[in-house]
């Protein structure tokens, strides 16, 4: 997968990286099992500091997106639930509220709304596989 | 294991002004330090009196543990110092500055000096003279990392680079923090930069350490609060950590430090229509804080017409 970094963003860089592996393991670029370059690779390459990306892997690690097996590399988990599908569904409703409020301020009815998702949806690739209900 | 670098309320006056005042700075080994500073704030005294080239009024430092004034040529080795504007002995060749400089150091690493000279098309016969900028600023790092030094020491080395160059130069010295956990303490005014390669800062503000934390830490503690009224916003408003205000009519914009539940109670008390928080780069965080600073500084009321002067060196 391509990182990229910008410094101008109101963003801190972990989090950016952070960000872009999150979006690229939700749209399939990157699949469970494959490996991302070392801290040292990505350092050189972003020309960041060696601890701003251990910080961003650090984090990912955390939540479960990436795995590090020692003296192997970092690489994308295999998809894990730890929370019920309610507690899943509950954090994804407030996504979509705080998704609402932003529309009505853009001035979008519901109607708009709900057509932008469908076109959205068609360019995004979702995973393939379906998460397991628990 | 003793910091990298340690000074102890170190000061220096030049007539009435004090440069650098009480400065306490700790920077633990393995770290990567922005110094920070508008022009004039005391970043390159601070340096200077680290490297033994300007003596402080008062105070102490060391480095690698050891008092600056009594350092001894084994610890002097393994420091290295790269001056503003990479000054090189002009009528020498790459590769006369290079046997020289080798010299003084019992531990030189040539083929890193090799491969630098290499990967940027440095030839040895070229004289130093003939150099451009950006080419100067490599040979200077070059002659600099060649003694495998723990620490190093950069005044500003990116100024006057164009974009390239700057990256080129940024990059090689990532390779240098990757290679080993060195320590680096380096000034610069590119907010950019320092944010891609410093693990910590320390921001001068009229020689006086004002922030000393995590990179990260100070964009995400310095706000902008931008609020609304219905009326005409109000005057004078306080509270802890109040960077500077602006009035505009019915908006008042708030620079705050550490945006906490206190703070928040203060301002929802001025009853304003609504409140934006605007997060800020690291960019716009440091001069929302360094202008704010030196508005509320007494010294510009005193003496108006130094403090002009100074703001405008800050602002070219």
């Amino acid at each position: 997968m391509q990182f990229q970094c910008d410094t101008a963003s109101r963003t801190p860089i972990y989090r950016q990286l952070a960000d872009q592996v999150r979006a690229a393991v939700a749209r399939g670029r990157v699949q469970p099992g494959e490996r991302l370059p070392s801290v040292r690779q990505l350092s050189r390459e972003l020309v960041v500091n060696p601890n701003t990306v251990a910080r961003a892997y650090t984090e990912l690690e955390r939540e479960g997106t990436l795995v590090t097996q020692q003296g192997r590399g970092v690489f994308v988990a295999e998809p894990r639930n730890d929370l019920t599908k309610r507690a899943r569904q509950k954090q994804l409703e407030e996504q979509l509220d705080q998704l609402f409020v932003e529309a009505v301020h853009l001035g979008f009815s519901a109607d708009e709304l709900l057509a932008l998702i469908h076109k959205r949806r068609e360019q995004f690739a979702f995973t393939p596989q379906e998460n397991p209900t628990s | 294991m003793t910091d990298a670098i340690r000074t102890h309320r170190l000061s220096k006056h030049y007539g009435s002004q004090r440069v650098v005042d009480s400065l306490n700075l700790r920077i633990e080994r393995g770290q990567v330090y922005g110094f920070l500073g508008r022009n004039g704030a005391g970043k390159s005294t601070t340096i200077k009196m680290l490297m033994g080239m300007v003596h402080p009024d008062s105070g102490t430092a060391e480095l690698l543990g050891e008092q600056i004034a009594e350092i001894t040529p084994e610890t002097r080795a393994r420091i290295a110092y790269i001056a503003e504007g990479h000054p090189l002995y002009n009528w020498m060749t790459i590769g006369e500055a290079v046997r020289f400089t080798r010299a003084f150091y019992p531990r030189w690493n040539g083929l890193l000096v090799e491969q630098i000279l290499d990967h940027f098309e440095l030839p040895e016969k070229k004289k130093l003279r003939r150099l451009s900028c950006g080419q100067r600023a490599q040979v200077s790092l070059a002659l600099a990392v060649a003694p495998e030094p723990e620490l190093l020491i950069l005044d500003d080395p990116t100024l006057g680079l164009d974009t390239v160059v700057r990256r080129d130069f940024l990059e090689s010295l990532i390779q240098i923090i990757n290679r080993e956990g060195r320590t680096i303490l380096f000034s610069s005014h590119i907010l950019g930069d320092v944010e891609r390669v410093a693990d910590r800062i320390g921001i001068l503000v009229d020689g006086v350490l004002r922030v000393d934390c995590p990179t990260d830490h100070f964009r995400e503690s310095v706000k902008k609060l931008v609020l609304d009224f219905t009326g005409p916003a109000p005057d004078g408003f306080t509270c802890p950590g109040l960077v500077q205000s602006w009035n505009l009519g019915t908006q008042l914009e708030l620079v705050l430090v550490g945006y906490d539940d206190l703070q928040r109670t203060a301002i929802e008390a001025l009853g304003p229509r609504n409140i934006e928080v605007v997060d800020l780069n690291l960019e716009e965080a440091f001069i929302e804080y360094t202008r704010g600073r030196r508005r509320s500084l007494p010294l510009f009321a005193q003496e108006p017409r130094h403090a002009e002067s100074a703001s405008d060196q800050g602002a070219a």
